[in-house]
């Protein structure tokens, strides 16, 4: 299918804005302007105020001499990308690839959108009428390539949509204004007489080229469909999108559920069909009062199972805001991946730690509290009993090392060691007693020591020389001694753990 | 006609059971968790998997000791595949001392909630998954409604449930099958040699459905418990709902 592109060109942009706000202003001549070294300049005016002989880039001053009840608006630079910025959403209506044209006009991909509205003439037309009634003044165009359209819509006469294949001929009578070109280039041209593309067109680009610059030869191959362009959408497309309209605003959480259980099922069923899987989903819904909100989810494998999908998003439906009620749902899956339908197995009990059900489970469980509460250890190539266990979050990874059990751990650890009161008979030697918490623990059997160096090269500090100690009741005890004996240097007693 | 009465009886008895929401065993899968003379305690000889097991604890020491003792039979279960989860909402088990007790730490998944509240729901989830081969939650208050929920849970999905309950002040009634208290005791090595031996703890098997009381010694040695001393089993003075 050829691409068909369209330009509209806001005439008046910022005026019509402001004739918006304050209807009192239709039809009298009124200008923007702009500070500019030490003089207010006119950026934009009416057609009225132009009927003075004001034009564009004149200073406030003089044009209050040639027009007397002329008012005049400050302007605030940006502020017709905004206009633009909001009126290029209202036109996502129309086609999913809208761009940003500044400083007045925007520029719409609309292959195989206007058979929707009956035709580009009706498209234009319903474009046209809709605006109107909002209050803007503007000039669409339709081409094949985004140059033609945007050079049609500002200098075209009265056929503003050009037929397949016809673009070459539609921009022979243009002036060279209708080519995006600097206003130096325009100059130079109309110096030497060309008043026309059809009089430069069939020059030789070298020539082109020598004289005007390579941007001149581009913008005109790019008008003629010589060389690609591309639009950059203000929203990328997500490829996996459902919409709900409601006929009748919706605010009961039954109705939420239902239409979010519709949507889901129409797109896992789009999914399914051609071996995809959810991976991260939102659910985004538009309010009657203009205003919406979206919830999000993930999963930990790809799924495409209906029920599970929905469990997720009502985790979370409780952050839904009707107000006076939802008028449009949509669900985008924001990142999908290949899905592989295992065969049930029928005859295992258990499922075991890479099953659908448990994964399903920790989607839900990590929809609640959040998945960095959700751990899991590996072996750490390390000794000290802090990094012995390494967090990882990838719950399939196997091991690379075998977990060590030649010397015995403690089944409870303290996340920081407490220091204890200790003694010692001798240096080296395992203590004879320690108090923790105000109870003095008599040791009667003790293994140790077996000292821990500290892994310099991550951090400073003392080595440890572990002990486990026995006390008279049976309780078992991780003590250790930090650093060497000193002279002076108190021997510092540590618990770090309970053996079972 | 003696026998047959004899015969009814026994079948009735069976029944009862059964109506308490004890299932025997599904067939293919070994329940036999090498717990040796302590099973002759619970109805038909056999641990009650698929139920809510509830352990009491007063002190880190107590909750070590309980820790060792549930990873002893979770080290069984985990045989028959299926994944293990962990919930607490202060955590201080230490993974590798899982390996000791037969248990590969990397197969358990540890989910550390960070709001109190939630650890109970989390746990609920966690038990009405048929994936899963068993659950430990530690906690502090397990009320009886909430213990119910649990069990009813267990009783669809048949996933063994352990309740590690730290620093509890009262004891209330709860819904579980059994109630657990074990405590270390001194270890044993043989005569003159210096040092700790092996794990060993007073195990109180305090309430069981349709079992008997008791109390033992148990060690683990050898990947296995191992009853030291010969079980004098408690005359069932009173029955627990």
């Amino acid at each position: 299918m050829p691409k068909r592109f369209a330009s509209i060109w806001f005439r008046h942009l910022l005026t019509d804005w402001k004739a918006i706000r304050q209807p009192g202003l239709k039809g009298k001549a009124y200008v923007f302007a702009e500070p500019d070294h030490g003089r207010m300049l006119i950026t934009a005016l009416t057609d009225n105020a132009r009927k003075y002989g004001v034009t564009e880039g004149m200073t406030v001053a003089d044009a209050r001499v040639i027009a007397p009840d002329l008012q005049v608006f400050d302007g605030k630079p940006g502020r017709n990308i905004k206009l633009l910025t909001g009126l290029a959403e209202w036109f996502l209506r129309y086609t999913p690839l809208v761009q940003l044209d500044p400083p007045d006009g925007l520029l719409l991909d609309v292959t195989g959108c206007t058979h929707l509205k009956g035709g580009e003439k009706a498209y234009l037309q319903e474009i046209t009428k809709r605006l109107k009634i909002i209050g803007y003044d503007v000039r669409p165009a339709i081409a094949d390539t985004i140059g033609a359209a945007w050079g049609v819509a500002r200098c075209g006469s009265e056929k503003l949509i050009i037929a397949e294949g016809q673009h070459r001929n539609a921009l022979m009578p243009l002036p060279p204004s209708a080519l995006r070109l600097p206003f130096d280039q325009l100059l130079k041209l109309r110096n030497l007489g060309l008043h026309q593309i059809s009089s430069f067109i069939y020059m030789p680009d070298s020539v082109l080229r020598r004289r005007f610059g390579k941007n001149m030869v581009l913008r005109l191959h790019q008008a003629l469909g010589q060389e690609a362009e591309y639009l950059f959408p203000l929203r990328e497309p997500v490829p996996y999108t459902e919409k709900l309209a409601c006929l009748e605003a919706i605010k009961t959480r039954p109705a939420i559920e239902i239409a979010l259980h519709d949507l889901l099922e129409r797109l896992c069923r789009r999914l399914y069909g051609e071996g995809l899987g959810l991976r991260a989903a939102m659910l985004t819904w538009y309010r009657v009062d203009g205003k919406n909100g979206n919830i999000t989810i993930g999963t930990n494998h790809a799924s495409n199972r209906v029920q599970h999908l929905f469990k997720l998003f009502f985790i979370k439906l409780d952050s839904v805001a009707p107000g006076l009620g939802i008028e449009l749902f949509t669900l985008e899956a924001l990142s999908t991946e290949a899905v592989s339908d295992k065969q049930s197995e029928l005859w295992s009990a258990r499922g075991g730690a890479d099953s659908d059900e448990f994964a399903e489970l920790l989607d839900r469980v990590a929809g609640r509290i959040g998945t960095k509460h959700i751990n899991r250890y590996l072996p750490g190539e390390h000794y000290w009993p802090e990094r012995t266990p390494e967090l990882n979050a990838d719950l399939k990874k196997k091991p690379e090392s075998d977990w060590r059990t030649d010397k015995p751990r403690p089944m409870q650890i303290l996340d920081q060691p407490e220091p204890v009161e200790a003694m010692a008979l001798t240096p080296d030697y395992p203590p004879k007693w320690f108090m923790w918490k105000g109870e003095q623990h008599i040791i009667v059997g003790a293994d140790g020591p077996e000292r821990i160096e500290r892994e310099w090269w991550l951090e400073p500090g003392e080595h440890r020389d572990y002990y486990i100690a026995e006390d008279e009741s049976g309780r078992r005890y991780w003590l250790f001694r930090s650093g060497h004996y000193h002279d002076g240097n108190k021997q510092h007693w540590y618990l770090h753990g309970f053996f079972a | 006609m003696n026998v047959t009465k004899e015969e009814i009886i026994s079948k009735l008895r069976q029944d009862m059971i059964r109506w308490e929401g004890f299932r025997p065993p599904q067939p293919g899968t070994s329940s036999d968790l090498g717990l040796g003379i302590v099973a002759a305690a619970f109805a038909n000889g056999v641990f009650p998997t698929g139920a809510i097991h509830e352990f009491i604890s007063s002190s880190p020491e107590d909750t070590a000791a309980s820790g060792g003792f549930i990873a002893g039979l979770v080290n069984r279960l985990l045989g028959s595949g299926g994944a293990c989860l962990w919930i607490s909402y202060t955590r201080r088990i230490y993974p590798p001392a899982l390996k000791l007790f037969g248990v590969d730490p990397d197969r358990v998944i540890f989910v550390d909630v960070p709001q109190q509240k939630d650890v109970l729901w989390v746990t609920e989830e966690a038990l009405k998954c048929e994936g899963v081969a068993t659950v430990i939650c530690e906690t502090r208050e397990l009320s009886f409604t909430e213990s119910q929920r649990l069990q009813l849970a267990v009783e669809k999905s048949h996933v063994t449930g352990f309740v590690l309950r730290k620093d509890v002040k009262k004891i209330n009634t709860t819904a579980c099958v059994t109630r657990w208290q074990i405590r270390p005791v001194r270890s044993q090595l043989r005569a003159g040699m210096p040092g700790v031996g092996h794990p060993r703890w007073e195990v109180n098997l305090l309430k069981v459905r349709n079992g008997k009381p008791g109390n033992w010694t148990v060690e683990w040695k050898k990947r296995n418990f191992h009853t030291v001393i010969a079980p004098q089993i408690a005359v069932p003075a009173k029955r627990y709902a």
